[in-house]
């Protein structure tokens, strides 16, 4: 006879209650489960999307107003390219990328166009590496990237999707689609621009912006064929949407007083609105757990203890002490808590699985790291509702052992 | 063995005051066989109550072996009840969902034996009191004499020095009446100390030394007897 075998027994002798019980804990902690992971995978699928979107942050020359987003370079007005490499050193948390615009006109086989001068990642990278300050204060991708190093080979088509480029070669240029339809361009063909010679690295696909009528080439290049100087239109930031609503837009106003920053407020609000609700969601649920489950344990437990009392009584009468009754009691509410939060996680991870994709269209995988949650929330409400029952228990009058109960 | 000085109970009921049971003192020796009888509402079980070390009277001090039971606290009383007195009950008390073998090591588990001597001492018990063969039986899959035995069992397991006993043969037929009562005789006969609450006044004349209660005052019916009621 041990403490675990009475217990074990009496939940076998009345299975009933204990699995009305069990069932108001595992619906709280399935709830529970099944909303943390769908939430979690959502909002990695909205950072991923939010990466892809490109810049949501715009740094632009005092006075300057965005009409229009993907032209917000085309105005002039230029700010010094220095500023680039003061919020790389800086320690300034949520900057994910960055990339330095020049715009100027040119002509390509006797036809206007926009040349745009970048800065490949690589180079800003070396210059802060130089510096001693090592490339950006925080991990890259905002926590929407797995975190596996990815080796494979950069895809400089990919500045018309991410807005920034890997690496580009100082005589290189990527040409939108527009203008590589119109002017036959292809991979590898040579073209003459702003007095200079240039390869096509690549043809970029069709973005439907004013991008696909521009060619893209290397700043420092644009800038001395131009005359222009250390200088630049605009800085795009692709920043963290938390680390926005957190402060990166004050944080780079202290740091570039004489710049504008333009935050694209809505997709960053609609961002921030969804992981809120789904945060709030989970917190309700939660609060469902806490409310149903634990009033549920309680009533259970105390219907338990109300019917077992001569049974209490008797045990009392044999040499239990009240400490025993209160662990007899409180034990069998952890092995429901325990059992409980097991089956919820189990449960809740399953419904995940199928929700996912029904609510918030992403693929889900259960998530581990929430089994010691859910199993930490289930024993702490059951744990909390036992106490008063096991209070009364090992209160009680062992002279009922010798009464008609 | 035990010893009661001015012993009194009276509880609460609406505000008003209810005598269970009048100043009493008594004493009982080592060894004796004791019935206590009366009409029912007569103080009977609240005496029980009291000299099994669950029922702390209103006045008055209770000796058990010398040592005055409710200066102890609660865990001590209790454990010293553990180990010092069993308790025989008219409706057994077997718990339900235990075998009758589980039912025995109660006592044992709960004076802190090993589950291996636990359940050395339960067999050698159940076996004394013929009931080898039913020990992985629930109380339900016992007959009403069997279950009784099985109680009894539970009431030797930790070789308690003094039995309580209440209506111990309220509930059964006449010849497991006439087992029970045998068995209590052995249990005198071993040297122990019996106290039987009971209606019946043919087990009653098992002992010798009846105590009769009515109004929850104490005369003494028959033998040697050490009453006086204060």
């Amino acid at each position: 006879m041990r403490l675990a075998t009475l217990i074990g027994r009496e939940m076998g002798e009345r299975p009933v209650p204990m699995v009305t019980c069990l069932l108001a804990i595992v619906l709280g902690v399935t709830a529970l489960v099944a909303i943390r992971t769908v939430t979690y995978f959502s909002e990695m699928a909205v950072a991923r999307e939010m990466d892809s979107l490109g810049a949501n942050v715009l740094i632009l020359p005092k006075g300057v107003g965005v009409q229009d987003y993907y032209a917000a370079d085309m105005h002039g007005e230029t700010l010094p390219e220095e500023y680039v490499q003061r919020i790389t050193l800086s320690k300034l948390q949520g900057v994910d990328n960055l990339s330095p615009k020049l715009c100027v006109p040119a002509k390509l086989n006797g036809d206007s166009v926009t040349v745009t001068g970048i800065l490949p990642k690589s180079e800003f990278q070396a210059k802060a590496a130089w510096a001693g300050a090592g490339i950006f204060n925080h991990p890259i991708g905002c926590g929407a990237h797995s975190g596996v190093p990815d080796n494979r080979p950069v895809d400089p088509k990919a500045l018309a999707r991410k807005r920034v480029i890997e690496t580009l070669g100082e005589r290189e240029v990527l040409v939108g689609a527009e203008v590589a339809d119109r002017h036959h361009l292809h991979e590898g063909d040579s073209i003459e621009l702003l007095g200079g010679k240039f390869t096509v690295l690549a043809v970029l696909p069709v973005t439907g912006s004013v991008d696909d009528g521009r060619v893209f080439a290397h700043l420092h290049t644009v800038q001395e064929l131009a005359g222009k100087g250390e200088v630049v239109n605009v800085i795009e930031v692709v920043g963290c949407c938390k680390q926005i609503a957190a402060g990166l837009v004050d944080g780079l106003n202290k740091l570039l007083p004489e710049a504008r920053v333009v935050t694209i407020k809505q997709v960053v609000q609609t961002q921030q609105n969804v992981n809120q609700l789904m945060e709030r969601l989970s917190l309700l649920f939660l609060a469902v757990l806490l409310a149903v489950g634990g009033a549920a344990m309680a009533s259970a437990l105390y219907a338990n203890v109300s019917e077992r009392r001569k049974e209490i009584g008797t045990l009392m009468a044999l040499g239990a002490t009240p400490a025993f009754i209160l662990r007899l009691i409180v034990g069998k509410a952890v092995v429901l808590g325990v059992v409980g939060g097991i089956g919820g996680f189990l449960v809740g991870s399953v419904a995940a699985l199928w929700l996912g994709p029904q609510l918030a269209n992403v693929t889900v995988r259960p998530l581990p790291s929430l089994a010691a949650l859910a199993l930490g929330i289930a024993v702490a409400v059951t744990l909390l509702a036992s106490l008063l029952p096991a209070w009364r228990a090992a209160r009680l009058d062992p002279c009922i052992c010798f009464k008609e109960v | 063995m035990l010893r009661l000085e001015a012993v009194s109970k009276t509880f609460q009921r609406r505000g008003c005051p209810v005598v269970a049971l009048q100043p009493t003192s008594l004493e009982v020796n080592a060894g004796e066989y004791v019935a206590v009888v009366g009409p029912s509402g007569s103080g009977k079980t609240t005496l029980l109550s009291i000299l099994g070390g669950m029922l702390a009277p209103s006045s008055g001090k209770v000796y058990l072996d010398g040592q005055s039971l409710y200066d102890l606290s609660v865990t001590r009383r209790t454990q010293m009840r553990g180990s010092r007195i069993g308790f025989v009950f008219q409706t057994f008390n077997l718990v339900p969902y235990l075998t009758a073998l589980q039912n025995v090591q109660i006592p044992l588990y709960l004076s802190g034996k090993s589950p291996r001597e636990q359940r050395r001492l339960a067999q050698a018990v159940l076996e004394r009191l013929g009931l080898g063969d039913r020990m992985q039986h629930k109380p339900g899959e016992l007959s009403v004499g069997q279950q009784q035995r099985v109680a009894l069992a539970r009431t030797l397991a930790n070789d308690p020095a003094l039995i309580l006993a209440d209506e111990p043969t309220g509930n059964l037929d006449p010849e497991t009446r006439e087992q029970v009562l045998q068995l209590f005789d052995q249990f005198h006969a071993e040297g122990r100390t019996l106290m039987m609450v009971t209606h019946d006044p043919a087990a009653a004349a098992r002992a010798p030394r009846t105590l009769r209660l009515v109004g929850g005052g104490v005369t003494e019916l028959s033998t040697v007897g050490r009453v006086q009621v204060a």
